[in-house]
Parts: structure tokens; C-alpha cells; sequence
């Protein structure tokens, strides 16, 4: 992306809320019909197949942040179902805490009601319009009422129900049937409404969005039945609900002169100063005296009196000022391990071999917003290896599925050398190829987009930077993962020597010659000279898994070695402490056991079980040794740096490593080619 | 059992007997083999051929690799041994076949089966015959007046004039061209001309060349099999006529009349046997394309890599070959031999073949 999109990103940035000004401003002059119609586009109601996703994005954001308020588990349905004429009924209901009666009508009815504009929060609402968009663009298209139920959670509380529509003149809720009733559940929401558009299949279908929707949100439990019936179930994959975002303070860096004007003459404060010092975030009575004076503007102003030429200056002694950084501690990024299970729930069908250890960075700012960014890559299995790798994009916890092209991920992807990571790629430019499917998610107070669309996130550097830099994590972990297999694809092929081959040749010898079978023993340890580390998973049952380490000691000598591995602590039992190996494990689950006098020739296991949620987040060749040197051991890397060890006492003898330089033993015969003519002909 | 055969047996189980050897005493089972790439062929100035040098290829069972070499050797040594002791022979593509019962062992291509095949050849220095081993491959045409007997099936020696007896394809020779199976009895032929594609071989049979020349013709097919190189040595060594190779003007082609007259990589151990140091290459040469102004081709990526592999492959090591092949890289087309007919279906034998061999002093 160039520099100059970058800039118009930034403006766009300033979020849905500027347009949505302009939106209500514009309602004064032209009827809301046809300012939707006008601006289709930036909208989301570019195209029918769109418009149809926009609605069930809306109403399953709603309720996704609701019961994240609420802190309730969220279980969502959402139904689409066909009507003549390219309308679809789109159905969404959910447990959250429900809305009170008075307030329904706005929700629904009214547009951008409830965009508090001060609210700085990590929210899955501030993109897109509003529920009310789709609502009214329902109606508009089909002439539809919406209906919708509610109830809030309470012993004397009733559920209501009414049918809404938006009165386009002048963007008031106009309300029929309502009625009290009784419901059979505790609390939550329903909302049914009628709108034009097209039901696709694909990458940017309804499913593909709750299916990705389920990844970033594994807390929740989602279902779906599309035009033709069929129905599917998105389960949760954990019961841990995510932590709450906080609500912050605007940063000024952030602030653009349309914003901060709309923001000051709602303001209640009575001067300039104060109106500074009290609604933005690390501003001092010291630097807003600052920044004023800069500003040329007298601090004792009404904030509702400023200009626009004021509000102009201040926002150029904003640049010039020193302020302190956003806090951070208000976003809720997914976390490594809810983001593995989220992706390995829904991904399992595709049977991939390898789960990137996924990365969490520490929050940055960008314009006086904090940001976090969270990757995970997904390789192998049934991933198709032909093509490019899918990308899933997410912004505070809601997929992107428009302009993949535009994005800052999309860039920062194509910028990166994925060929020394084991991926396919082009000039080392560009989307690489290969099984592999990458997912990033940024999550911001105010995540910035390139247009009002906000299907894309903008290219700033700092956002740039740190996709990169989680990326490279990943990839990290990709390679070492990849490396992994050809080692123990190598061991194998010396396991097969010994195996099969071997073991036949010396029958086979034994018997033309007619003379006894001779004892392998010291040509295999001649062969093979490693300690061979081979992992088993076995399955008990949903969530419990025995995982054996069978090690083999192919040297002529006898050793004594550590083997380490960092278990999810909760989810041991007593298998594993009463493993004869076994040392001790610390309060963070690193486990410790220890060989002892393994002698050539003798094979030792050592085993242990992991149980409940948390055994899959546990990858079996995740093994580490110590105490022995890493060329002669296949199957367990050494120990890293910074795993912290204490107490060991096995002292690590020097070995050199016997190289095996025969791997590519010449066969130039071929390679000469000196028969291509009989082939040619 | 013949006392070659007996030999053969010998030999091989002398090598059965060092792989057990290295199992018994727990080392690693190896043996070597004579590194059997242009890098270790070497001119024997006694014999005019290329044979193998000293370096060799360990086979060793620390490779996957290796380790399955010697346990098909094994297999093969014990599929041999079980055929000479019953008097029976197979092709080498029965080997193949027949390998589909030795579990680990079995060969996944042909190629590796003859590979092995010859790769036993090196290591007891007795020919696949003695092994009982024959390929199925079928020999040259030959088409000249040359009388000869051939021990038939049947076990008569069966009389023919290559000419008289013969159809417009000639005499087809078998695969065992040994002088128990086929003997000279007399030849008016003057010289011999190789020629590699069977269209060009046709063409002069139907200008009645061989007639009018007291020529004697053998279609090579392409990279010609060991019974047409050991009949062409013969005729060479046994009845004195002058051998000519007419290929292609391309790569390939050079490496055709290099296996013919040098000797090929691939059975540099037994060049002693199939090489005729005294063959001559007609052409197309790079210098007929220029001088006679042939149609040509443009040379592929594969032509080129040939060519630069023909410049540090020992056996073009001379000036004639050097310049050939530089100034093919130079032009970077190629010619088929049938380009000749540009000028009219007469004149490969009316002008091209008798200028070419006059500039020899064949004709």
C-alpha cells in the first residue's frame, strides 16, 4: 500500500462515529432513505450477498459483546431463511443479559443510538453501523417490520416483544404489537428481520464468518442453520469467559478536528482546561496549560464555544506536546492458548499436523491508541497444499472477510521471506503457498481501518511492525516444527536399516551361506549411534491422553540424561508421578525426569497422562533433554535457554557428533544421462 | 554348469561371504564399487578404449540407500545361484519381476535391476551371461552382403547372405552375438556404416547405397544395445572392415558414437568387449549443418546441458570434439539426419555420403 492510502486510512480511522455524524446531520437535509442509498458502499451494502452478511455480523457482534459485558457464556443461533424475491429472514438469538423494554425500540429502531462517543473500549461493535443499519436497510429493501424479543435477567421481570420499524424521515423508532409475555428463558435476546440479498458459500459466506467468528471467540457456542436447512454447531471450546475490556479515556494524539469538536460542545466541563485534564487520558493540568497556550487559545474558554480554527490549533499542540503514552491494560487480547484451542477446535476436520505455538505481543500505541496483535499459523494435514495459504484476518475478536488486498496483515505477510520459514513463496514476495493457513488478530481501543467499510486495517508502520514481529514467532516455531520432521524422517530411514533391512540381510546371508543368523546388536549401534526419542499419543477418552516416550540407547555407551516438558499442570495425574523416572515438576508444569545408567542396547519408557480441557494444548513432541550432547539424540531437542534450570546435576559430556557425509551417495551413472536419446525416441 | 558359470557362482558368494563377515563381526556391512561416472573412466592406450579408473563408490549400510543395495545384491547372488544350479535363465526384466517376492528387497524400476546387474559384472568381472542373466532388448538390423550362420533355437546353424536372404529390413541379430552363436562365412562389404534412425537406414537401402558401395549397413536404434556394439567390434576385428557412425547432428548423438567407438560409462568394465576405437563419425557434424546449409532445430536447455557435459567428459577430450561441440554452443541449433533431404531424397547418397567418405578414404 502506498503512503498517501495510508494517510486517507488514518482519516478514515477516525471510525464509524464521524460518519455517523455526518449521517444524522444529513438526516436535516435528505431523507435517511436516500442517504442510504447514497452511500451504499461505504455502508456495507455495496452488494446483496454483503448485506445479508452485514446483518448477521451485526446482531451476532451485539450479542457477542453483550454477554461479554455480562460476562455470560455466550450460546448464539443464528437462521437465514429464504423468501421469494431474494429476501432472507435473518433470525439471531442469544443468553446475553437482554435489553430493558424502554430501550429496545432505540436499539433497533433508531440509528446510532448508543454510540457513546467518549467511550474509548475494545468492542466488537464499533465497526459497522449499528444493528439499526441493517434493520432499517431491511426495511427499505423489503418493507419488513423487525421483530424482536427481549428479556433481562430478574424474578419479576417479563420478556417483551415488538415489531419495529425505522421511520426514515426523521430516524425514529416507530413500534407495533408490543406486548409483555412470558418467556422460557432466563434472560437474552431475539431478533428476527427481513432483508434483501444473496446467500453465498465460500470465503465470504455467513458460515465462513461464524466459523471464524468461533475461533477468536472459543468461549462461545454457536449454531447455524442456512436457506436449505442444514445445521451446524460451532461448540465452545472453553468455559473461560474472555476479561472484560476497560474502558478508557481518549488519548489526544488520537484526535481529529471533527471528533474533538463534536466531543467538546457535548462536553459538561467548564473550561477548555478542565475539559482536557478531565476526558482525555495523561493529560496534566500542566500539559493541557501547554498545549493551550500553543494552542493560542485562553484556558478559561467554554469547551462548547471552541471553533473550528481553535480546535485546529490544538490538535497541532497536540503533535508538538509531550504526553505519556495510552495505558495498555485496558484490551483483552485472546491469549496463545485460547487462541490454539479456538483454531484447533474448528480447524480439527482438516486433521492439521502442526499447531504454531500462537504469539500474544505486548500492547503498542498507534495514534494515541493502545493496540495488541495475536497470530497463530496452522500447518499440514489436510490443509490444500496447492494454493496460496488463507489468511484469517480479526479485529477485536470479529473476522474481516472484504478487502483482503488492502490490509495491513495482507501486507505484512507478503513482506515477509517465508522461504527460510519452509514456505513456498515467490521472490520471497508476495502470499507464500503451501498447507498452511495464518490468522491474525489485532485488537484496539479503536483499531484503525483504511475506509468506512472496515474491512481492511491500515498500514501504519507501528501495526506493521508488530504483525511482523509476531509472525516471525510463529514462523519460528513453523521451522523448528518442520526441521523436527526431516530429523525424525531421517531417524526413521536409520530406523528402518536396522529394522527391516538388516534383520533381513543377515537371514538372508546367514541362509545362502547355510551358516547361524549373526547377533545385530553392535552393527545397529554402529548405525544408529543416538539415543532415539520416539513419542505415542494414546487416546483414553474426549480430553484424556497417555503420552509414552519410548527411548532407545543405539551408542556404545551408557547414559544418563534429563528429559523435560512443560505440561499444562492442571491436567496431570498421579501416572505421572509414579513414572520411576520421574523428579519433580514446578509450579508453572515443567516436568523433569531422569534417565539413569541407560545401557547400550536397553531401551527405557517413560509415561504420563494429561486430562481435561487443557491436555490438547500439549504437543508430545515438545520434549527437551539435558545433560547429554543434542548430535547424538534424535527426537528431543536440547533444553532452551530460558527454561530455567535449577539443581541438575548431570554434568554434560563433550561428544562430536559423527556426521553421516554418505547421505548423498552419488549415483552419476543417471545423472549423466547417457541414455537420454533412447528416451528422446 | 560351465566352468564360467562355476566362476560366476564363485564370485558371487565370495561377496555374500564378506557381507556376513561384517555382520558377524558387528561392523557395518560395505563393499565397494568402482565409481561408475565420467569422472573415473580412463583411456587404455593398449586397448584404444575407456574403462573404469580406481576410484570406487562404497555401498554401505548406514544409508537407506546403501543398506537396500546390498541386501538386492544378496537376493540377486541367491536368485543366480538358485538359476545356475538348475540350469535355467532369465531376463533381466524377469529379475524385475521375480524381485516382487523379496519384501525389503524388491526393485522399484527396471534401471535399478540392470544397475545391479552390471554393478555384479564389475565386482566378480564375469558378464551377466555367465550370471544367466540376458536382456530382452532385440539388436540392430543389418543390411550388406555379409553371409553368416546363426546357432538357432532349434540348434542348427542356419546360413544367410544379408542381402540375398534378408527382407527390405535386413537381419535382425540376437541379443548373444558370440562367435558360438554367429560365425563370418564370407563378405563382399567393403565398410561398415552405423546409422542411428531406421528412416535414414531405409533410405539408403531403397537408393541401393549398399549395392552400389559394397556397403554394409547396421541400424543402431537410438544408444545401440551391447549385441550391436560386441557385432560391430567383430565385424571390425574379425573381417577388418572400416567402421563410419552416421547420427543426428546433436548432443545425443555424439554420445552414441562415443558408446560405440570409446566405449560408454555405463559399461566402461567391459569396453575391452563392446568398444571399436577404430570407428570414425561421419556426421551430421556442427560443420555439415553450416557447410551444407541443413534445416535445423533450436537446441533446448536439456541439448545445452548435454553439450557442457560432453566438454568436460573425458572421452571428447580432443581437438576435433572440442571445436564440434563449441560451435554447436555457438550456433545453438541442431540437425536430424534427414534434414539432408532438402536437397532431394538422392542426396545423402549421392552427394553427402560418398563426399564425406572420400574426405575418409573409405570410398
Amino acid at each position: 500500500m502506498h503512503s498517501s492510502d495510508n494517510e486517507s486510512g488514518a482519516k478514515a480511522g477516525a471510525g464509524s462515529r464521524s460518519i455517523a455524524y455526518k449521517l444524522a446531520d444529513a438526516q436535516q437535509e435528505i431523507s435517511v432513505a436516500e442517504f442510504f442509498e447514497k452511500n451504499k458502499q461505504i455502508l456495507g451494502f455495496d452488494s446483496r450477498s454483503k448485506s445479508l452478511l452485514m446483518g448477521v455480523k451485526e446482531a451476532v457482534d451485539n450479542a457477542l459483546d453483550a454477554c461479554e459485558e455480562a460476562e455470560i457464556l455466550p450460546i448464539i443461533n443464528v437462521k437465514i431463511e429464504r423468501f421469494e424475491d431474494d429476501d432472507y429472514k435473518i433470525s439471531v438469538d442469544d443468553n446475553g443479559p437482554g435489553i430493558v423494554h424502554k430501550a429496545m425500540p432505540n436499539v433497533y429502531g433508531r440509528l446510532l443510538y448508543g454510540s457513546r462517543f467518549h467511550a474509548y473500549k475494545q468492542s466488537r461493535g464499533q465497526q459497522g453501523i449499528g444493528i439499526s443499519a441493517s434493520v432499517m436497510y431491511g426495511y427499505l429493501t423489503t418493507g419488513q417490520s423487525a421483530h424482536i424479543i427481549s428479556k433481562i435477567s430478574g424474578e419479576d421481570e417479563v420478556a417483551w416483544e415488538m415489531d419495529i420499524v425505522v421511520d426514515t424521515k426523521n430516524n425514529r423508532p416507530r413500534i407495533t404489537n408490543d406486548r409483555a409475555f412470558t418467556w422460557d428463558r432466563d434472560h437474552g435476546t431475539s431478533v428476527e428481520f427481513t432483508i434483501k440479498g444473496r446467500y453465498v458459500t465460500g470465503k465470504q459466506s455467513i458460515f465462513e464468518y461464524l466459523k471464524n467468528t468461533a475461533i477468536v471467540n472459543p468461549h462461545a457456542y454457536i449454531t447455524f442453520q442456512d436457506p436449505d436447512g442444514t445445521k451446524w454447531t460451532f461448540e465452545n471450546a472453553t468455559e473461560i469467559t474472555p476479561v472484560k475490556p476497560k474502558e478508557i479515556k481518549p488519548h489526544p494524539e488520537g484526535m481529529e478536528i471533527g471528533d474533538l469538536m463534536k466531543f467538546a460542545h457535548s462536553s459538561n466541563q467548564k473550561d477548555v482546561q478542565s475539559f482536557l485534564r478531565n476526558e482525555f487520558s495523561r493529560v496534566t493540568k500542566r500539559i493541557a496549560d501547554e498545549i493551550l497556550e500553543l494552542a493560542g487559545v485562553n484556558p478559561k474558554t467554554s469547551p462548547k464555544k471552541l471553533t473550528r480554527d481553535d480546535c485546529a490549533n490544538i490538535i497541532k499542540a497536540i503533535g508538538k506536546v509531550k504526553i505519556m503514552a495510552p495505558q495498555t491494560d485496558c484490551l483483552s487480547p485472546i491469549g496463545d492458548t485460547l487462541i490454539k484451542k479456538g483454531l484447533m477446535h474448528v480447524m480439527d476436520g482438516l486433521r492439521p499436523d502442526y499447531y504454531a505455538t500462537p504469539v500474544t505481543r505486548n500492547p503498542r500505541t498507534v495514534n494515541g491508541n493502545p493496540f495488541v496483535v495475536e497470530a497463530g499459523i496452522v500447518y499440514g494435514g489436510e490443509i490444500p497444499s496447492d494454493g496460496q495459504v488463507n489468511i484469517l484476518r480479526f479485529a477485536n475478536r470479529v473476522p474481516l472477510l472484504y478487502q483482503q488486498g488492502a490490509c495491513a496483515v495482507t501486507k505484512a505477510i507478503s513482506d515477509m521471506d517465508w522461504r527460510r520459514y519452509g514456505l513456498e513463496q515467490r521472490g520471497g514476495k508476495g502470499i507464500p503457498y503451501g498447507p498452511a493457513i495464518i490468522m491474525v488478530h489485532v485488537a484496539s481501543t479503536k483499531v484503525p481501518f483504511t475506509s468506512e467499510g472496515k474491512e481492511a486495517i491500515a498500514s501504519y508502520p507501528e501495526i506493521l511492525n508488530e504483525i511482523t514481529a509476531a509472525l516471525r514467532l510463529c514462523a519460528r516455531n513453523l521451522k523448528s516444527h518442520l526441521n523436527k520432521i526431516e530429523r525424525r524422517s531421517k531417524t526413521r530411514a536409520k530406523f528402518d536399516i536396522v529394522q527391516k533391512i538388516l534383520p533381513d540381510l543377515a537371514i538372508k546371508t546367514a541362509k545362502y551361506l547355510n551358516r547361524p543368523v549373526p547377533a545385530l546388536d553392535r552393527t545397529i549401534t554402529k548405525i544408529m549411534n543416538v539415543v532415539w526419542i520416539e513419542p505415542s499419543v494414546e487416546k483414553i477418552n474426549k480430553n484424556e491422553r497417555r503420552y509414552t516416550y519410548t527411548i532407545y540407547n543405539y551408542t556404545d555407551k551408557v547414559r544418563n540424561f534429563g528429559l523435560h516438558a512443560h505440561l499444562p499442570k492442571e491436567s496431570v495425574n498421579l501416572a505421572l508421578f509414579s513414572d520411576p523416572c520421574f523428579k519433580e515438576m514446578d509450579d508453572n508444569g515443567r516436568a523433569f525426569w531422569e534417565i539413569r545408567e541407560l545401557q547400550p542396547s536397553v531401551t527405557t519408557v517413560i509415561t504420563f497422562e494429561l486430562k481435561g480441557e487443557m491436555a490438547d494444548t500439549f504437543a508430545e513432541e515438545d520434549i527437551y533433554i539435558s545433560g547429554i550432547s543434542p548430535v547424538i539424540v534424535m527426537g528431543a531437542d536440547p533444553l532452551p535457554g530460558d527454561w530455567g534450570l535449577e539443581g541438575l546435576e548431570i554434568t554434560e559430556e563433550e561428544e562430536y557428533s559423527v556426521e553421516d557425509n554418505d547421505e548423498d551417495e552419488e549415483d552419476e551413472i543417471l545423472e549423466d544421462d547417457e541414455f537420454e536419446k533412447e528416451a528422446k525416441e | 554348469m560351465s566352468d564360467k558359470n562355476e566362476g560366476a557362482l564363485n564370485s558371487l558368494t565370495g561377496i555374500v561371504d564378506g557381507l556376513y563377515a561384517d555382520l558377524d563381526k558387528g561392523n557395518i556391512p560395505a563393499m565397494e564399487v568402482a565409481l561408475r561416472s565420467k569422472r573415473n573412466i580412463e583411456f587404455n592406450p593398449g586397448t584404444g578404449v575407456w574403462n573404469y579408473g580406481s576410484l570406487t563408490s562404497a555401498r554401505t549400510a548406514k544409508t537407506v540407500k546403501g543398506a537396500m543395495m546390498l541386501l538386492r545384491t544378496v537376493y540377486t547372488a541367491d536368485f543366480i545361484k538358485g538359476m545356475l544350479e538348475s540350469n535355467k535363465s532369465s531376463t533381466l526384466r524377469e529379475m524385475y519381476y521375480i524381485s516382487e517376492g523379496w519384501n525389503n528387497a524388491k526393485f522399484q524400476t527396471q534401471d535399478e535391476s540392470v544397475i545391479l546387474a552390471e554393478d555384479l559384472e564389475i565386482l566378480t568381472g564375469y558378464m551377466r551371461e555367465d550370471f544367466k542373466l540376458r536382456p530382452e532388448e532385440d539388436g540392430a538390423r543389418i543390411y550388406g552382403d555379409l553371409t553368416l550362420t546363426e546357432l538357432t533355437r532349434k540348434g542348427e546353424k542356419k546360413k544367410m547372405n544379408c542381402i540375398d536372404d534378408v527382407g527390405d529390413s535386413g537381419y535382425g541379430i540376437p541379443y548373444n552375438v558370440g562367435p558360438e552363436k554367429i560365425e563370418f562365412k564370407n563378405c563382399n562389404a567393403k565398410f561398415v556404416i552405423a546409422i542411428e534412425t531406421g528412416g535414414m537406414f531405409d533410405r539408403l537401402v531403397e537408393n541401393g547405397f549398399p549395392e552400389r558401395h559394397d556397403a554394409l549397413l547396421v541400424h543402431l536404434k537410438g544408444q545401440p544395445t551391447r549385441g550391436t556394439r560386441r557385432f560391430i567390434k567383430r565385424l571390425n576385428e574379425e573381417l577388418g572392415l572400416p567402421i563410419t557412425v552416421f547420427t543426428d547432428g546433436d548432443p545425443w548423438s555424439f554420445r552414441i558414437y562415443a558408446s560405440v567407438a570409446y566405449g560408454a560409462i555405463k559399461t566402461a568394465h567391459i569396453s575391452d568387449y563392446l568398444a571399436t576405437p577404430a570407428a570414425q563419425f561421419i556426421g551430421i557434424t556442427p560443420s555439415d549443418i553450416l557447410n551444407y546449409d541443413l534445416p535445423t532445430d533450436k537446441l533446448t536447455d536439456k541439448d545445452k546441458g548435454a553439450l557442457n557435459a560432453e566438454l568436460s567428459d573425458p572421452r571428447f577430450k580432443d581437438e576435433f570434439w572440442e571445436n564440434e561441440i563449441q560451435a554447436m554452443i555457438g550456433m545453438g541449433k541442431k540437425a536430424e539426419q534427414q534434414a539432408l533431404a532438402k536437397y532431394g531424397l538422392d542426396f545423402v547418397t549421392d552427394t553427402y555420403l560418398p563426399e564425406k567418405l572420400t574426405d575418409m578414404g573409405i570410398l
